[in-house]
């Protein structure tokens, strides 16, 4: 956990772009992110995961049959704001790749954060999904990213 | 015709008569020839294979995701739970415990294996290091690399896994892993080049049966290979998909 963690519970209502909602109880408690791990997951075009490898798994909290077949926002921490995911789709969409350091939220409401690269997957020109790989970030790009989306949720 | 297969320079030397008696056992399999050609570093192999010099290639993550998405190759089978995992390791003496304790400026020693290379960067992220603020010296082998761990001359040196695991004791003895990737799904694979196209279904057959007979498994242990599993384009597919995100 980070020195900041105040293990804090609060009960938060996420809503997502589709117009679903749900209840979340979020936990202030970091989760570390394992050192030489890469956490893998596939989706379909509309975001839906088909693929988890098992540090995904692990970080996650969930297991791989709750996570294949539900959508990737799941992960969403309330604290990230809708703009920086805007970010995300806008590149992927564009048919380019993406980086951004991301607070997920896992299935116990405590969090874990990563450096992310997602990609479009085009098979035959046709685009079939994306692959997102996330690694361990520096403790320094996460303070720079806390600071960042704090200022980006007091704007929206 | 003859065909030209040639192996990503990164296995461990021990393994070299290993191919050279897989090349012999292929041919007889396929009565076809087949001359294979080894190299030392990866830039030589690199600029011939450019060239459209080669046939078949087993290779390094990174050159299959040029040979299938550049050069119209195939992948067609990969080594049975063998994947490319990444070692960073320093001096047993040293007062480094975690990758965050080294420092701007440290002094890296690597190969020019890329995958290795890339994976051991991205290893380094984490303590905010990067080419631009590290001194890294790149180096014809893993054991010069392991020399410059012991002689002081490094602070932290980049190991395919299963080369720094071949490596004698005495040398494992005196340096100490920092950190080892855990990737899995990363590994080498057999590619069949357009020239090849057809022999496709009886390579595969060959070699996935290859275990079963006694001559095809003693080759087989002589280049360090259970057996071989198939692949198919979206396996190869995914792999590339992962290097890419893994590249700048």
């Amino acid at each position: 956990m980070s020195e900041q963690d105040t293990l804090e519970v609060r009960t938060v209502e996420i809503s997502y772009f589709d117009g679903t909602k749900r209840t979340a109880e979020i936990v202030d408690r970091e989760v570390p992110y394992p050192d030489g791990k890469l956490i893998v997951s596939r989706t379909d075009p509309q975001g839906i995961i088909t693929h988890a490898n098992q540090s995904f798994i692990d970080m996650s909290g969930y297991s791989e049959e709750e996570l294949i077949g539900t959508n990737h926002y799941i992960l969403r921490h309330p604290d990230m704001p809708a703009i920086a995911f805007k970010g995300l789709w806008d590149t992927i969409d564009q048919g380019t790749k993406w980086h951004g350091y991301v607070k997920n939220l896992r299935k116990d409401g405590a969090y874990y954060w990563v450096k992310a690269t997602v990609i479009p997957n085009i098979r035959n020109g046709q685009l079939v999904g994306y692959t997102s790989v996330r690694r361990k970030p520096s403790r320094s790009k996460i303070e720079e990213s806390e600071a960042l989306y704090k200022t980006l949720m007091a704007e929206e | 015709m003859t065909f030209n297969l040639t192996v990503s320079p990164d296995f461990a030397p021990d393994h070299i008569s290993g191919w050279y008696f897989f090349n012999t056992w292929l041919q007889r399999k396929l009565d076809v020839g087949i001359h294979l050609e080894l190299y030392d570093n990866f830039e030589a192999q690199r600029n011939d294979i450019r060239a459209d010099k080669f046939d078949m290639i087993y290779a390094n993550p990174y050159d299959a995701s040029m040979l299938v998405r550049e050069m119209g190759f195939q992948a067609i089978a990969r080594p049975a739970s063998k994947s490319d995992e990444t070692v960073i390791a320093v001096n047993a003496e040293s007062l480094f415990q975690t990758v965050e304790d080294l420092k701007p400026g440290s002094r890296v020693a690597t190969t020019d294996d890329p995958d290795v290379h890339t994976m051991g960067m991205i290893m380094l992220e984490s303590a905010d290091l990067d080419k631009s603020n590290t001194d890294i010296k790149q180096h014809s082998s893993y054991v010069v690399v392991a020399k410059n761990l012991l002689n002081g001359d490094a602070d932290a040196g980049f190991f395919l896994k299963e080369a720094y695991d071949e490596l004698s004791e005495l040398i494992r003895s005196k340096m100490r892993v920092l950190v080892s990737s855990e990737i899995s799904v990363v590994h080498h694979s057999l590619l069949v080049g357009p020239r090849m196209v057809e022999h496709i279904p009886a390579i595969q057959t060959a070699l996935l049966t290859m275990q079963d007979d006694d001559k095809g498994k003693g080759v087989l242990e002589s280049m360090d290979i259970k057996h071989w599993e198939p692949m198919d384009s979206e396996q190869t597919e995914f792999m590339i998909d992962l290097i890419d995100t893994l590249i700048e």
